[in-house]
């Protein structure tokens, strides 16, 4: 068997990261914020230092992320944009740090990070995701070396003793997964589910992009335990970033023989991954509808029994495991499972990427040990509730979870935990809402979701979601009745008690968490026809008050002429004509219009 | 390769496994399905998508039922659960009841309810099952699928607003027919079931079968109806002349809850009569003539060793399939016409001419168990001859509005000259039936001698591929008999690869044969086929002539005539050919 | 469809050859041209042996595939959770009114095409959207000037 050292030049992997140098974080959240021209003038500034794209270290609220390490000290930098980016240069060429976008001079400085652990995302931003030589240096491939000094069913009970649960969402051990695989004979394949549709939720898509080779160091390690020789990653078409990432690592690592015949020169380990596109369907995140579209059909799930294990790709044997699953195994066998299972809870053992979003203040990925308070993520790491609001729930696990409230931010995360309490692990999408939004209008928009991403095969979700979104719908135009809660009800554990697959099961959760938990949010739209959070226009209405200077720049703006009134008089709005869009309200300097 | 037949192994002894049926304790095989053990138990749990010849799908959800193991109980649907040991299963507790409730009223609150004018009108799964569970009106209301009826096709049907996705048409045509006319199409609430990019059923690759009507649990799909045509046509001044196809009067009674298997071919010629038809006459004798022609025509290749294997041809819808899918292997398919577009060719010449009659002033109405013969008789080399074509659901339809009281209809005779025929023209009505025809004449003619063997068993039966090998006049021959087209397709593929090894072979589209066609009556199950093949067995015996040759009309008209069995004029009133049909 | 599309076409389904490959094979034609004609679906069906029915339930199965020609430059307005908390159903009208046409639209000359489309996963920086295969976050109706602004 040959070393990885053998194949790679891990010295220089290690001089690269350890040498000054500066990177730019130049995933997906950091272009979307300007970080690829922040990059290309950094690149063309004619710095001396080394200058380098690398993943997204997880704090997307500060990008575009820059750190630079000069003379030895590391310095990270938030917030530079391309036209910021000539300040930062010019403190570079000074020799200086530039303290007016620093976030601070290692992670562990930062608020975002105080509280985190990180495991899986332990090389995002930090390594250039596409270099092999850094991914080594930054202990990759260590898992596979210690994995191959194991027979394989020693590795499967190892990965057992780990206790790894299952990141898709439904927490199933890893290793008694793996354990059916392995007892199946002939062809049978290793997939790693990358169809991350759950809005929401982009870990998967940011340990692809920045760390592509842990992900597949862990199906290697997979193939290598239970003897599966073919592997199939499947993605979806909205991430081209993610999906050009794969594609060239795979390529990388062919070319290293890392895959393909004989792995690291072991006879009889042969291995091989192909990349499959998803092509927009939620639903293909259920594995027996993944199967379907990796066979070029449509998305749609059967009943099990037959389950994967049995009959998946080519009817053959089929391990699935999501991304995070596979990106923890390189990492757990890196760092010995006896550490591994010292984080976490008694339950469920390591870490969590969770993604944190909406009206929070510091948005990203925070990672921390499983039993972690939710309190602690929303608040210590995300910074509560943007200035001047209030924090009214967190809708957790997407279309599929469901809403908690301050009621329940001291529940550790862990699957059980959320569960009980009528959210769910998911894929750890965690949606802050303040109090700027109306929980019928966020229920309404997941029935929305799952009506349109539905298959459409089975009675229950096809038919049932569709119902349940227009009973939403005229609840938020005024139009509900005191029917209507019982209807919706009726309906939601219909769907949930019939439904073919998990999507159609779950689907009714965004629905009975939000009435059970903000009963007081329906009532006042049933039966008082207001929109409390001033979101569902239908509901609203725009008065002018004394304020009013009569500027008439209300009138200027209003677009179907329902404001009249003198220059310099009080005016007014006449309701039949308001179409209720807020221009006027979002125009007046003085205050003088209310929104009811 | 001749297909091996299946041996006979001992099962070995299945471990029953012991569960609890509404708390009867029973013994159960552990690989069947909830449903099927609950049926065999006297519980009939109702189901859309469910078909017995359909791989399952446990889409519609109808089918649900509780089931407790180990404290835990959830609703699961039982035509895709299968027992086990200690499991509690109960069909129709409260709970069960309102989900099926809820599960028909959200299908209802996107059907078009108008059931009086629906052509399944009180012979729909979701009309029974909503009666049944007393549902008076959907809870649910909202947006409803709105799309035009798509009544392009010659044979069927669509509307779509009608339809309730349980996809046995997809199925149907998909995985037995493979056709691949019709499938899934967008997603979510938007699924629609139509042709690939919504063509209309005309321009697909339908072949005008039927077996997805027969399938259908609702209204959705239905014979293109001619009714109203007929009863014009009664009301023109012409001549009206009615045939009728072999199976019909195994089937006809159906509609008038009749057992399964009641021969009514009596009070069917009586009904036609009281309906209005001046003359009925017999496909049957339509058949025999083909017989004699196809056994001339095999006879003729066999010896010559000249495009073999020969395709029967009766069958319309497997023809348009040859000629979509296998244009390249049309020289197999034999060119005798089928018996409903001989007999039509002979009573507009023939028979109007003895009658001194001009054939337009003849309306012939054909009373057909096929959807695909509604398309056959507009194809443009038959379209002088054969009028309108009715359904055997059709006719039921109309004897009904006429309002005649089928069941205390005395029985009377078919008209002559037309209406003689003998047994081997009844058996057209079922698969293997013309294969067993034709070998009845040609074994005759090959061994010179009138045989004693009439019944060729090896090729009965609802199998859809038997096969078997004869020795005639000293020389082997191989047949295969297969129904469906999807058994079609792969003995097609056979001839194409050039690795056939049968000399002779039937085809029909439907699944047992013509008396399970398109156009019978539904339901139509396995058990009920059986019946149905088992009165045309029955009628094959009581005739007085068995092999097509004997049949006297038969060969009265040869000689008064059409001359020599495949001779010139035989070739142009009785022969057709073929050509390659484009699709979508 | 013209003799260099035809070519075209018969270079990417060269690539190909089982029913397995049917979704990849829509994918790269899509990419090609951003759309997929009946005569593509057509082409694909016979070259992976693939009925035409099961080629158009595929197409219309999947929400990214599009069976007419979208713009130059195409628009996805992200619907994920986040993005839906910030309003992105206000950025969405907002682009209809400016582009002036609906969802699914493509503008006269062919410059625009606008869809909204599943959540992209840039949620931390809600709302967002794509433009080709550009992510753009934190969108204003300012930004979305400047950013249709610099579209040439």
């Amino acid at each position: 068997m040959k070393q990885i050292s053998e194949i790679l030049d891990v010295e220089k992997g290690k001089k690269e990261l350890e040498q000054d140098r500066i990177t730019v974080g130049v995933a997906t959240c950091g272009i979307s914020a300007g970080a690829d021209k922040t990059l290309e003038k950094l690149k063309t500034a004619g710095l001396s230092l080394l200058v380098e794209g690398v993943g997204c270290a997880g704090s997307c609220y500060a990008e575009p992320i820059v750190t630079v390490k000069q003379n030895g000290l590391l310095s990270i930098y938030g917030y530079v944009t391309e036209d910021k980016a000539d300040k930062l240069i010019e403190s570079i060429r000074n020799s200086q740090v530039c303290e007016e976008m620093l976030l601070g001079h290692k992670l562990e400085d930062i608020e975002f990070y105080k509280k985190q652990l990180r495991i899986v995302m332990k090389n995002c931003g930090f390594i250039n995701g596409l270099s092999l030589e850094q991914y080594a240096a930054n202990g990759g491939f260590t898992g596979l070396a210690n994995a191959l000094k194991l027979q394989p069913s020693q590795l499967i009970e190892e990965v057992k003793r780990s206790k790894l649960r299952g990141r898709g969402g439904a927490g199933f051990l890893t290793g008694m997964k793996w354990g059916f695989l392995a007892a199946k004979q002939g062809r049978k394949f290793i997939v790693c589910n990358g169809d991350e549709g759950d809005p929401g939720a982009f870990m998967n898509r940011t340990v692809m992009e920045s760390d592509p080779f842990s992900i597949i160091e862990g199906m290697i390690i997979a193939s290598y335990a239970t003897g599966a020789k073919e592997g199939i990653i499947y993605t979806r078409t909205e991430y081209p970033l993610a999906i050009k990432t794969i594609e060239k690592a795979l390529v990388m690592l062919k070319d290293k023989g890392l895959l393909g015949k004989s792995i690291l020169g072991v006879e009889g380990f042969d291995f091989d991954i192909i990349l499959k596109k998803g092509a927009g369907a939620f639903v293909c995140g259920e594995e027996t509808a993944l199967i379907a579209s990796v066979m070029g059909k449509r998305g749609h799930p059967r009943f099990r029994p037959p389950y994967p294990a049995d009959k998946g790709v080519y009817d053959c044997p089929t391990n699935i495991n999501n991304v995070g699953t596979l990106a923890n195994i390189s990492k757990i066998l890196a760092m010995g499972v006896d550490e591994y299972i010292k984080i976490g809870t008694e339950k469920t053992k390591g870490t969590k990427d969770i993604c944190l979003t909406g009206k929070v203040k510091r948005t990203g990925i925070v990672e921390v040990p499983m039993g972690t308070k939710l309190r602690e993520i929303i608040f210590d790491a995300g910074g509560g509730p943007v200035e001047g609001t209030n924090f009214k729930a967190v809708q957790i696990g997407g279309p599929s979870g469901g809403c908690l409230t301050e009621a329940d931010l001291d529940l550790p995360l862990d699957y059980e935990p959320l569960q009980n309490a009528g959210a769910i692990m998911g894929s750890g999408g965690m949606v802050v809402i303040n109090d700027e939004s109306c929980m019928v209008n966020v229920a309404k928009y997941f029935t929305a979701f799952t009506r349109s991403e539905s298959c459409g095969k089975c009675t229950p979700c096809r038919e049932g979601n569709t119902r349940m979104n227009e009973i939403l719908d005229r609840i938020t135009k005024g139009l509900g009745t005191e029917q209507d809660i019982k209807k919706l009800k009726l309906l939601a554990e219909y769907i949930r008690d019939n439904s073919l697959c998990n999507l159609g099961k779950t689907a009714p959760n965004p629905v009975l968490s939000t009435i059970a938990k903000f009963p007081e949010e329906y009532d006042a739209h049933i039966k008082e026809k207001r929109c409390p959070s001033k979101v569902c226009i239908e509901l609203l209405k725009y008065i002018i008050n004394e304020k009013c200077t009569g500027c008439g720049a209300c009138a200027r703006v209003c677009p179907t002429n329902a404001i009249t009134g003198r220059i310099k008089e009080r005016h007014v709005i006449e309701q039949a004509k308001c179409i209720k869009c807020g221009n006027c309200y979002d125009i007046c300097a003085f205050n003088a219009i209310d929104r009811k | 390769m001749p297909r091996k037949k299946k041996e006979q192994t001992v099962n070995p002894v299945v471990q029953k496994v012991k569960i609890f049926l509404n708390d009867e304790e029973i013994m159960v095989d552990p690989n069947n399905y909830l449903i099927d053990i609950a049926d065999e138990h006297g519980i009939k749990i109702p189901h859309f998508c469910m078909h017995e010849r359909l791989e399952r799908t446990a889409a519609c959800r109808l089918c649900v039922v509780e089931v407790e193991m180990r404290g835990n109980r959830i609703i699961t649907t039982s035509c895709s659960t299968k027992p086990a040991e200690g499991m509690k299963v109960y069909t129709h507790t409260p709970r069960l009841l309102e989900a099926r409730r809820i599960n028909l009223e959200l299908l209802l609150a996107n059907h078009d309810l108008n059931c009086p004018t629906c052509p399944s009108n009180l012979n729909c799964k979701l009309q029974r099952y909503a009666s049944e569970l007393m549902i008076e009106q959907s809870r649910f209301t909202g947006v409803k699928r709105d799309v035009p009826v798509d009544d392009s096709s010659v044979s069927i049907v669509r509307n779509d607003n009608r339809c309730i996705l349980c996809g046995r048409c997809v199925r149907m045509c998909n995985d037995v027919q493979t056709v691949h006319a019709i499938g899934f199409q967008k997603r979510g609430f938007d699924t629609i079931i139509t042709p690939a990019l919504d063509y209309p059923m005309d321009k697909s690759a339908c072949v005008n079968c039927g077996q997805c009507v027969i399938v259908c649990p609702t209204g959705a799909l239905s014979e293109k109806p001619g009714v109203q045509h007929v009863i014009d046509a009664l009301n023109s001044g012409k001549m009206l002349i009615a045939q009728t196809a072999p199976s019909i009067r195994a089937t006809l009674g159906e509609c008038f809850g009749m057992e399964p298997g009641t021969n009514v071919t009596g009070k069917m010629v009586s009904a036609l009569r009281k309906i209005g038809f001046e003359k009925v006459f017999d496909t049957d004798l339509g058949a025999d003539i083909t017989i004699i022609e196809e056994a001339t025509e095999f006879i003729k290749r066999f010896k010559e060793n000249r495009d073999l294997p020969l395709i029967t041809t009766c069958c319309p819808a497997w023809i348009k399939f040859g000629e979509q899918f296998f244009f390249e292997e049309l020289n197999h398919m034999s060119t005798c016409r089928s018996p409903q577009a001989i007999l039509a060719s002979l009573i507009k010449t023939y028979y109007a001419e003895n009658i001194g009659k001009k054939p337009e002033d003849i309306i012939l109405v054909d009373i057909m168990p096929c959807t695909a013969k509604k398309y056959e008789i507009q194809r443009p080399e038959f379209v002088k001859e054969a009028d309108y074509v009715l359904t055997t659901v059709e006719l039921g339809k109309l004897i009904k509005q006429m309002n005649i009281d089928f069941e205390k209809l005395p029985d009377s005779e078919f008209d002559n000259p037309l209406g003689e025929s003998t047994g081997a023209g009844v058996i057209f009505g079922r698969s293997g039936g013309v294969m067993e025809a034709a070998l009845r004449t040609a074994a005759d003619w090959l061994e010179g001698k009138s045989l004693e063997k009439i019944e060729y068993k090896g090729i009965r039966g609802m199998e859809t591929m038997k096969e078997a090998t004869l020795t005639l006049a000293g020389k082997e021959v191989r047949i295969c008999v297969v129904h469906t087209l999807g058994e079609a397709r792969k003995l097609l593929e056979q001839i194409k690869q050039g690795k056939s090894p049968y000399h002779f072979i039937e085809i029909m589209a439907c699944y047992g044969g013509c008396i399970g066609g398109g156009g019978q009556p539904r339901p139509t199950n396995k058990e009920i086929l059986l019946k149905r093949m088992d009165a045309i067995n029955k009628e094959d015996k009581r005739k007085k002539f068995r092999k097509s040759h004997e049949n006297p009309s038969a060969l009265k008209i040869y000689a008064e005539y059409l001359g020599e069995f495949g001779g010139e004029r035989a070739h142009k009133l009785l022969h057709t050919s073929y050509s390659k049909k484009p699709y979508k | 469809m013209k003799m260099a599309e035809w070519e075209e076409v018969e270079r990417i389904l060269k690539k190909y050859s089982t029913k397995e490959d049917l979704i990849p094979v829509l994918e790269d034609l899509q990419e090609e041209f951003g759309y997929l004609s009946e005569e593509m679906l057509e082409r694909a069906a016979k070259k992976l042996n693939v009925p035409f029915v099961t080629v158009s339930g595929v197409a219309t199965f999947y929400s990214s595939f599009r069976l007419t020609p979208r713009g130059k430059y195409h628009i996805q307005i992200c619907r994920g959770t986040a993005c839906h908390i910030f309003r992105s159903d206000k950025l969405l009208t907002y682009f209809e009114k400016k582009l002036g046409i609906k969802a699914g639209g493509v503008t006269p000359d062919g410059k625009f095409s606008l869809v909204p489309v599943n959540c992209i996963g840039a949620c931390a920086k809600a709302p967002a959207m794509m433009i080709n295969e550009k992510v753009y976050g934190n969108l204003t109706e300012e930004k979305i000037d400047k950013i249709l602004s610099e579209l040439k």
